[in-house]
Order: structure tokens, then C-alpha cells, then sequence
């Protein structure tokens, strides 16, 4: 007999015992009778400690159901190609701007009536977190872990300079005015420290507009950026670079270090003063634990105008096709308690988004302002992200447009003309499309 | 009872099966769907809605495309020149026969294996405009003329060079391809070349150069392929392609309409462009270059 005859029956026995193999050595652990919910969260690190904690406790404090928590990087990415792909998890932690985008393309689902029979509702929370889960009057997405934005100052700096470390500016026009005097430079224009700069960290380069009383969209689809009170706020931003000059704040623009290292501007006294979130106590204790800092509302700029700031938070969501949605509820539910809720934000570092706040959640935050970050969340100026799906999109040609205001290759009014033109269009098609789809 | 050919192509078959089906599913069914999607208003989330040419209809009138694209070209027609003429003279430096060879061989090679993403944090180092080490080095030079190393990361200007020099930090791979052809080169020709007394640019013009034409070729077409598909540097150097879209390239705007605004029919539409202006280009150059390569024993 040809001895060939044996080949093809021996590799398929060999491919087949490598399958079984590798599926025996890789088989699940004994079924333990609890319903596993699968939840992905983009944490790592320390937060991502203070989420697991809840999740132990959530673990503990019943027998049916076991959270199991995964950190993913990436994870828009991952979650739109999960939920596309029918494998979603049951519970995903979102970035709260993301939610529309989610939302109007039902790939998560609405927690409306599971928030009814659970007994959680609006006047709980802080509106301004409530409100950035709802889209088109439905509840998509329920808090984790919101910050407020402030001004953060150097006090020592202050003090160099001679001005009074407790008293920080209020507004706008004394705003310029510390930064003046706080900055340094040499004689042939090279920056060695500035008093601020509105490009640093450059993280919300779309609220200069708002916290000057613009808006970024209005309710019936219109891109309104170029407003007037834009218009002005960007100018606002291009006079530093005027000041500074261009190719020299270049130059030191380019020199910052990273964020999340000990040469982060504010830390390494580059910048004397930062719009900074709630978390930047943790990078500042972690990095430079002696350094002498304070919190303070953002200057405001006009009148009715106080205490801007940027309202922003993480979310969690149920993805559509989620196989255990009834279950991923409860552990929602249990992070929405106060309990739950206080042990997470806490372990962040962070504020509660729930209106009831335990006495020794301030007392025992180690943040020294955490109180004027929990104050600032009620403020009538707090600004968050516009509701449109194509909000990535326009944050991007509002960042470009920053960009080239901040280089001094085009005029505010130019910059944000450009932006209108170009969002408008986008957003009526998607809108347009929007509707084809059956949505209102 | 089956014929010879005939049961040798089943089996032949039978083999390259794991290879076919996984080509099948997992590059022919995306390529052949990524048409239809580039017809359709797809998300990823929803099924995908038919909508004709629109998709390329409003690719023609996208600014941003069009922004990303120049950059794009701009970028493979100083890159790929300056990629392969690097290349093709270290691959000559490291022919020649000096004691040590291999070592030198090594070091310059060795750059080509870091990864892109250690490399774009690497150079972000290097170019840095106030703490960089390569302006202090360039100002030595500059200084005499009252000039000063520019702002490689954040000038508009300086940024797409920045590139071009970091991409010729990964010509490596390109360059031991051209060491390979140039030991393929007969010496006996380079010997009766000799005895006509060509002088040693005679000799890489008129003999080196023509019989490794069709590894120049080669490079040629996967520089092509390779510079107009960059992605990860930038990505990670200049994010969001600033300063100001400078070093925003095609696929960076493909994937941010993919992945971040969800417009997998716009994206496809878009890789289907690169798609033909790829094919196109490869085609050009093989056409052109008809005349000039030289194969072995043709």
C-alpha cells in the first residue's frame, strides 16, 4: 500500500488532538450556578483598583451574580467591534461624550424602565451628570466617576511674584494680569516660565467658547461656534500667543513634558497657572508631593459668567445584545448606591455625582478642595460636550481650528467661520440620515 | 481511479487550505464587502443603507481629504527618493569588502528592528525644539549663520521633514534586499569592465546599477506601497496631525472615519481610492520602468 495513504490521516489526527488539547487546557472553570456579567472598564492603575474594590464588594454581597472586570484598552475601538460582532459585555464603562454617538446608533440599550423599577431617578444626582446619559428624553448611560474643572495656581510662584496666594484671580482681566506677572522671559524673547496659557493641557480647547457665554450647538441643528461671544473667547486665547509671540511659545510649548510625569508644566513650575480637573491632586501627591497648589473657580469672564467650569464624567452602559442585561443592571445599581458610588470616587479621588454626600466622604477625602469641586458642579455655568453624534468629529475641526488660532495662521472670526462651514454640512447629513433611520 | 494531475491538484489544493480559507474569510470577504459598504451609510452598529455614490460624492468635496491626501504625497515623493537612495548607498558602503563587515552590516540594520511605536517616542526625544538632541548638535552648524535648529514638532513648516528624516531610520529592511542584489552581481562583469577602464562611477552606472534594477524595482513599488499608507509614527508623534493637519495623512483620516466618527462606508470608500491609486502607481512604475531593468538570463 502506498505509504502515503497513512499521511493525510495522521496530520488530521494530529491537527484534531492540538485543538483538543489546547481547548482541555484552556476549558473554563466548573460552572459555580452564578450568572457571570462581563464588564470592561478603560481603567488601569489606581482606578482601575478603586472600580475592582466595588466589584469585590458587589461579588460579596450576594450569591447570584459574579461581575467579572476586564481592563481594556481602547475601548471604543473594542466595544464598537464587539457589539458589531454580537460578542458584547454586559456592562461597558463609557466616556461620557461618547454616549450620543452609542446612543443614536441603538447600540446600547435604554435604562428608563430598569431605572423606574429600581427606584433611581433624576433628583438623586447632580443634574448636570444626570443629563449627559440622556439623549432624546432616554436614559443611556448612568455616571461612574465625574470631575469638575478649575483654576489651579501655584502658590509659591504667587508669592515670587508678589501677589497674595490667597487671593487668586477672578476674573478674566486679572487672570492676564497674574499671568503677566508671572511669566518670565530673556531678553531675546525665549520663554523660560508662563503665568498661563489656555493651550495647556489642552484637553478642552471647546469650552473657552462656552465659559465666554457661547454655544457650541443649538437645539435645532445649527453649528453656531462663530457666535460673537466665540469669537471673543478665541480671541482671548490668540492674544497670548500675540504676547508670547508665536515661534517662541512654540518653542516652549514644545519643550512641556507629559502630562502624567514629573515634568508636567504645572509641576515643574512652567506654567504657573492650569485649568485642571478634579484628579490633579493625585499626579500632584504622586509627583511632587511638596509642592504648594491651590484650587480655585475659573475666572469668570463677564458678568453672570461665574464659576465656569467643564462637567465631565465616565459613564456606564448596557451594550445591546448584552446577554445578561437584567443582571449587569444590578451591579449597576449597586455602583449608583451611595455606597457603592462613595467607594468608587472615593478610590479615584474624585467627586460623587449623587447629591447625598456622606459626612465623612469630605472629611476623609484626601483632596483639600474637594469641596469647591462639588460646588462647582451646581454651578449655572457648567459647560459639557454638546449632544450630537458627531461630536468627535467636531471636536477635532474645533481643535484644528485652535490649533491655527494658536499659530497665528488665521483670525478667530476666519477660524471659526471655516468650522461652521465645514461641520454644518456633516451634521445636517447626519442628521438627514438620522431620520432615514426612523429616529425623531 | 483519478489521473495523475488531476489528484496531485487535489491534494495541492487539500494542503493550501488552511491558507485559502483563512484568505477567503478573513482578507477576500472583507475586500469584497468593504465595496458594498463603500455604496452604503454603514456604522458598524446598524446594517448598512444603500445610498449609490454618495459616499465618493462627498469624498470630492471633503476638504479634509483632500488636506490628507496632499500631505500624503507630499510626504512619498520626498520619502521614498530619499528611503531608497539611502538605502542603495549603504547597501554599496557595506559591499565593499573591508575586515569587520558583518559587524557594520549589523549596526546599521539594527534600527530597522525597533518597533514603530518605541520609534515615534524615540524621535520624539530627538527632535524635540527645546530639549531636543538634535537642535543643539544642528545649531553648531546654524549658529555661524544666525540661525537656529527649527521647531521640528510644532512648526507647521518642519513637521513633514521631521518625518522624512525619521523614515529613513527604518531603511534597513530595503537595504539588505539591495546588499543581497549587489553580491548577486556578476564580478566577472565588473572585471571586463575593468579592463575597459571604467572608473568606479562608470562602473555602479553602467554596471552595478542596471543589474540590480529589478530590486530597485522591487523596493520601488513597496516604498510606493509602504510611504503612502504610513500610519503609525505620526500617529503617535502628531496627534489629531497637528500642527494645524500638517502630518494629517490619508489613513489616519480613514481610521478617525472608521473608528471614531463611525463611517465604515466613508472609510471604505476611501480605502477603495487608496486601493486604485496604489494599483495605478505600481502599474506606472512597471510600465515606466520597462526600459530600464535589466533581469538575469532574459
Amino acid at each position: 500500500m502506498d505509504r502515503s495513504a497513512f499521511t493525510l490521516p495522521i496530520l488530521t489526527v494530529a491537527v484534531l488532538g492540538t485543538v483538543y488539547f489546547s481547548e482541555f487546557l484552556t476549558s473554563p472553570d466548573k460552572p459555580d450556578g452564578k450568572v457571570h456579567v462581563k464588564y470592561w472598564e478603560k481603567w488601569t492603575a489606581f482606578e482601575f483598583d478603586a472600580m475592582k474594590k466595588v466589584v469585590d464588594s458587589f461579588n460579596k454581597s450576594q450569591d447570584k451574580i459574579q461581575v467579572d472586570i476586564l481592563s481594556v484598552s481602547g475601548i471604543e475601538d473594542k466595544t464598537l467591534m464587539a457589539i458589531s460582532g454580537g460578542v458584547p459585555p454586559d456592562v461597558v464603562g463609557l466616556y461620557g461624550p461618547n454616549v450620543t454617538q452609542y446612543a443614536d446608533n441603538h447600540a446600547v440599550i435604554p435604562l428608563d424602565d430598569m431605572c423606574k423599577a429600581a427606584g433611581i431617578t433624576r433628583d438623586q444626582y447632580i443634574e448636570a451628570y444626570w443629563d449627559i446619559g440622556v439623549i432624546r428624553g432616554k436614559v443611556y448611560a448612568l455616571p461612574s466617576t465625574p470631575a469638575t474643572t478649575a483654576l489651579h495656581y501655584n502658590k509659591e510662584m504667587f508669592q515670587e511674584v508678589g501677589l497674595d496666594p490667597e487671593k487668586p484671580p477672578t476674573t478674566i482681566q486679572e487672570l492676564d494680569e497674574a499671568a503677566k506677572k508671572l511669566t518670565k522671559k530673556e531678553a531675546n524673547g525665549h520663554i523660560l516660565r508662563t503665568g498661563f496659557l489656555p493651550s495647556e493641557p489642552g484637553w478642552w480647547n471647546w469650552a473657552w467658547g462656552p465659559f465666554f457665554g457661547g454655544k457650541l450647538y443649538d437645539d435645532n441643528g445649527h453649528i453656531t461656534i462663530n457666535s460673537p461671544e466665540n469669537v471673543k473667547a478665541y480671541e482671548w486665547v490668540q492674544h497670548f500667543s500675540k504676547d508670547y509671540g508665536g515661534t517662541a511659545l512654540q518653542t516652549f510649548k514644545g519643550g512641556l513634558g507629559g502630562f502624567s510625569s514629573p515634568q508636567n508644566a504645572f509641576m515643574s513650575n512652567q506654567c504657573g497657572m492650569e485649568i485642571q480637573g478634579v484628579w490633579m491632586y493625585n499626579f500632584i501627591n504622586m509627583f511632587k508631593p511638596t509642592m504648594k497648589w491651590a484650587a480655585a473657580p475659573f475666572p469668570s469672564a463677564g458678568p453672570g459668567l461665574e464659576n465656569p467650569t467643564v462637567v465631565d464624567m465616565d459613564v456606564l452602559c448596557i451594550p445591546t445584545g448584552a446577554k445578561h442585561p437584567k443582571e449587569a443592571f444590578e451591579f449597576v445599581k449597586y455602583v449608583e448606591s451611595q455606597k457603592g458610588m462613595e467607594l468608587l470616587c472615593m478610590g479615584q479621588k474624585k467627586i460623587t455625582p449623587l447629591k447625598n454626600v456622606s459626612a465623612g466622604f469630605i472629611e476623609n477625602h484626601p483632596n483639600p478642595f474637594i469641596k469647591l469641586f462639588i460646588k462647582l458642579a451646581y454651578s449655572k455655568n457648567a459647560v459639557s460636550t454638546p449632544k450630537i453624534g458627531c461630536w468627535s468629529q467636531y471636536n477635532d475641526e474645533i481643535n484644528n481650528a485652535f490649533n491655527a488660532i494658536t499659530l497665528m495662521q488665521k483670525t478667530p472670526q476666519q477660524a471659526l467661520d471655516e468650522v461652521k462651514d465645514r461641520m454644518q454640512p456633516i451634521v445636517d447629513r447626519y442628521l438627514e440620515h438620522l431620520k432615514a433611520r426612523g429616529e425623531k | 481511479m483519478m489521473s495523475g494531475g488531476k489528484r496531485e491538484a487535489k491534494y495541492g489544493f487539500l494542503f493550501a487550505s488552511p491558507w485559502l480559507l483563512g484568505f477567503t474569510i478573513f482578507m477576500l470577504y472583507p475586500l469584497v464587502a468593504s465595496i458594498y459598504f463603500s455604496f452604503c451609510d454603514y456604522s458598524v452598529l446598524k446594517s448598512p443603507i444603500y445610498i449609490g455614490l454618495d459616499n465618493y460624492k462627498a469624498l470630492w468635496g471633503d476638504e479634509v481629504f483632500w488636506i490628507a491626501l496632499k500631505n500624503t504625497l507630499m510626504y512619498s515623493v520626498i520619502a521614498l527618493p530619499a528611503g531608497m537612495a539611502t538605502a542603495i548607498i549603504l547597501a554599496m558602503l557595506l559591499n565593499a569588502k573591508v575586515k569587520g563587515m558583518t559587524v557594520y552590516r549589523t549596526i546599521f540594520f539594527i534600527p530597522s528592528l525597533v518597533p514603530q511605536v518605541s520609534l515615534a517616542v524615540l524621535w520624539m526625544f530627538v527632535l524635540d525644539g527645546e530639549h531636543g538632541i538634535l537642535n543643539p548638535l544642528l545649531n553648531k552648524v546654524l549658529n555661524i549663520f544666525h540661525l537656529s535648529g527649527p521647531n521640528w514638532m510644532t512648526d507647521p513648516n518642519w513637521s513633514k521633514p521631521a518625518l522624512v528624516l525619521m523614515s529613513v531610520w527604518g531603511v534597513g529592511n530595503a537595504m539588505l534586499i539591495y546588499l543581497a542584489g549587489l553580491q548577486d552581481v556578476p564580478t566577472q562583469l565588473i572585471e571586463a569592465s575593468e579592463l575597459d577602464g571604467a572608473n568606479g562611477w562608470q562602473k555602479t552606472r553602467h554596471v552595478t546599477l542596471p543589474m540590480i534594477s529589478p530590486v530597485i524595482l522591487f523596493n520601488g513599488i513597496m516604498g510606493i506601497i509602504g510611504t503612502l499608507q504610513v500610519f503609525t509614527v505620526p500617529y503617535i508623534m502628531f496627534p489629531n496631525g497637528q500642527p494645524v493637519r500638517s502630518t494629517y495623512f490619508y489613513t489616519e483620516y480613514l481610521y478617525d472615519n472608521a473608528f471614531r466618527y463611525h463611517k465604515m462606508g466613508y472609510a471604505s470608500a476611501m480605502g477603495w481610492i487608496m486601493f486604485v491609486m496604489i494599483l495605478g502607481l505600481t502599474f506606472v512604475s512597471v510600465k515606466m520602468s520597462e526600459k530600464h531593468v535589466h533581469y538575469q538570463g532574459s
